[in-house]
């Protein structure tokens, strides 16, 4: 595994792992957010896909294991499906905004999840993406998607959320 | 009144849950008018023992021609000396006689009730308005007066008087200067009408006189201190980027002193005031950078593929400490100012970030993860001798008093991101909150010059 405060490594063998989208690991309480997070989403219409369950571009929220930023191997065709938005779709913008439970001091935590976002954004580029159409910020802990403390909140805090 | 919020309303979320949103505004608007303003203060309540602790009397002060003084000056002393730990100031309740100048002392009456030392004083009120604090400190058993002085006060700077009196005692007593007359600036973030409300903020050692630096919707955190105290650097996400601020105290004025793509974090003053040293991630991943703050020259002090954060100065201003990834987990190294190679500081536990000198640059604090659990540690230079200082959780942002006998830090209690104050020995902790809403950040400012 790829650890983050380590040299960045390249996407290798995550790249051709396939799988289909998974909810944050060990986590019971990410059912009840499943696909219909809005954060950060404009007012205009979205785009066709954003909100039908069934299609990847419906997942907006990349999860990530504790203290890792690879991609975990369930979210790869997730990411292809926007890669593949994006990459028809030449006005499309996308802004990656990487973050991380409260875990461990803040001023890491601000590096690492512009790690995750940097990783993402990686992957995207390798995709095809041109690199105007794919921002990155951190936030690190400072915005937690759920409040609270525990495994299943922070399953659910670290986390690169894909905002068009 | 402590009304503490339920849990929901202590953190920024997504939560889609709109209605629920709304009703907990309501909720929250009800709590707000209840409770008042956000000038908030930190509250203190000491936790721990405090065994060995010195007996003293402070009598509780006087006025010349009768009276009560306009601030409780005695008590001011008393608690400052009480949060040390190395000092057990007598209830007045339990006092037999209520001196209040030099004269009037009977020691044989303090030795029956078995104090160590004694303060007695008094205020004066001056024709033009001002006060004089007279006080004398004694030793009970030898017999000595150790000081007598009289200290000048506006009427707005009697508490402050206070801390400077009890400053003068703890140095009497202890050799070592007293941080009663330092600041602390710290983050609260609180919940209103319009979502979270993050605030920088400054207040007296004690918790009183908070005054708001900044406020902001979105975070705000690594404030700190330049070496004369005027000035605070932070970083602020204001239009949702890191940019490092530098913030005049005295007139509010601002400057953003760096805005670079990427990370602007963990700013940290040179001993000199001239530079910050920041971390920065312009160049795709996080290093660390010194910057000249008035010739705006900015030199890139680490090269390394992974992360390098946190950085401390050494007090004699040669050196930088920081966090760095590069050994595959976080740890702290350190190398010269000027440039060169970095040598690994920490090696015992897997997480050990954010350091801290001490003023005498002997030892550092730090977070260090140890069976999952974050605490703050006191780490040995010269030895390597590492100390647990806090029970840990999710301990974090370690900072020391300026005379290095305590330490201040965020910890959560009950849920709630409280400071907690330990003294280096160990020996006695304190807890600040605020009533409503989360603190953290803690940043103790230098003695004031």
């Amino acid at each position: 595994m790829n650890k983050p405060f380590a040299p960045a490594a390249i996407l290798v063998a995550s790249l051709f792992l396939g799988g289909c989208a998974a909810k944050p690991t060990q986590d019971g309480a990410a059912a009840t957010l499943g696909g219909t997070i809005t954060t950060g989403l404009a007012d205009r219409a979205p785009p066709p896909g954003f909100n039908d369950p069934n299609s990847p571009l419906s997942q907006r929220v990349i999860y990530f294991d504790y203290e890792q930023s690879d991609i975990p191997p369930s979210y790869i065709e997730v990411l292809r499906a926007h890669a593949r938005y994006i990459g028809t779709t030449p006005k499309a913008k996308v802004m990656l905004e990487g973050h991380t439970d409260e875990r461990g001091t803040r001023e890491l935590n601000l590096a690492l999840g512009e790690d995750r976002a940097t990783t993402v954004r990686r992957f995207l580029r390798a995709e095809g993406v041109a690199e105007s159409q794919v921002g990155i910020r951190s936030f690190g802990e400072e915005k937690p998607a759920q409040p609270g403390q525990g495994e299943a909140v922070w399953a659910l805090n670290r986390r690169v959320e894909l905002i068009y | 009144m402590n009304i503490v919020p339920p849990a929901i309303l202590r953190r920024s979320s997504s939560n889609p849950l709109v209605t629920m949103k709304i009703f907990l505004r309501f909720l929250f608007t009800i709590l707000t008018s209840l409770v008042g303003t956000s000038q908030a203060r930190l509250t203190i309540e000491i936790v721990g023992g405090q065994e060995g602790a010195q007996p003293i009397a402070v009598v509780p002060f006087g006025v010349e021609g009768g009276g009560v003084p306009p601030e409780d000056l005695a008590n001011v002393i008393a608690n400052d000396l009480a949060r040390t730990g190395r000092f057990k100031p007598m209830p007045p309740q339990d006092m037999l006689t209520r001196p209040y100048a030099a004269d009037q002392v009977d020691l044989r009456d303090w030795r029956l009730l078995a104090m160590d030392n004694l303060v007695v004083g008094q205020v004066r009120r001056r024709p033009d308005g001002y006060y004089e604090v007279d006080f004398a400190l004694f030793d009970v058993y030898r017999g000595e007066q150790l000081a007598n002085m009289s200290l000048p006060s506006s009427p707005a700077d009697l508490r402050h008087t206070a801390h400077r009196i009890a400053d003068i005692i703890y140095e009497q007593l202890t050799g070592t200067p007293g941080a009663f007359t330092s600041r602390l600036a710290y983050v609260t973030s609180e919940w209103g009408g319009d979502g979270q409300k993050v605030t920088l903020r400054v207040a007296d050692s004690d918790g009183f006189n908070p005054q708001t630096i900044v406020s902001s919707k979105d975070p705000i955190l690594s404030p700190a201190w330049s070496p004369d105290g005027r000035r605070l650097a932070y970083v602020s996400f204001e239009n949702r980027q890191t940019a490092i601020f530098v913030q005049e105290l005295a007139s509010g004025r601002r400057d953003r002193v760096a805005s670079h793509p990427g990370l602007n974090s963990s700013p940290a003053w040179s001993p000199d005031g001239g530079r910050l040293a920041m971390t920065l991630s312009r160049d795709g991943n996080p290093e660390i950078y010194i910057l000249d703050l008035s010739t705006r020259a900015l030199t890139r002090l680490t090269d390394s593929p992974g992360i390098d954060t946190e950085p401390a100065w050494s007090p004699d201003g040669q050196e930088i400490f920081f966090t760095s990834g590069r050994g595959g987990n976080p740890q702290i190294y350190r190398m010269p100012v000027t440039g060169g190679e970095a040598t690994r500081v920490t090696f015992k536990h897997d997480y050990n970030g954010r350091p801290s000198l001490t003023p005498d640059g002997r030892s550092l604090v730090m977070v260090t993860r140890v069976n999952d659990q974050f605490r703050i540690a006191l780490m040995d230079l010269t030895t390597g001798a590492t100390r647990l200082l806090s029970r840990g959780g999710l301990d974090e942002s370690p900072s020391f008093a300026p005379n290095g006998s305590m330490v201040i830090y965020a910890t959560q209690y009950n849920g709630r991101g409280v400071l907690a104050l330990v003294s280096t020995d160990g020996r006695v902790g304190q807890r600040l909150s605020q009533d409503l809403g989360e603190v953290r950040e803690p940043a103790w400012s230098p003695l004031p010059r």
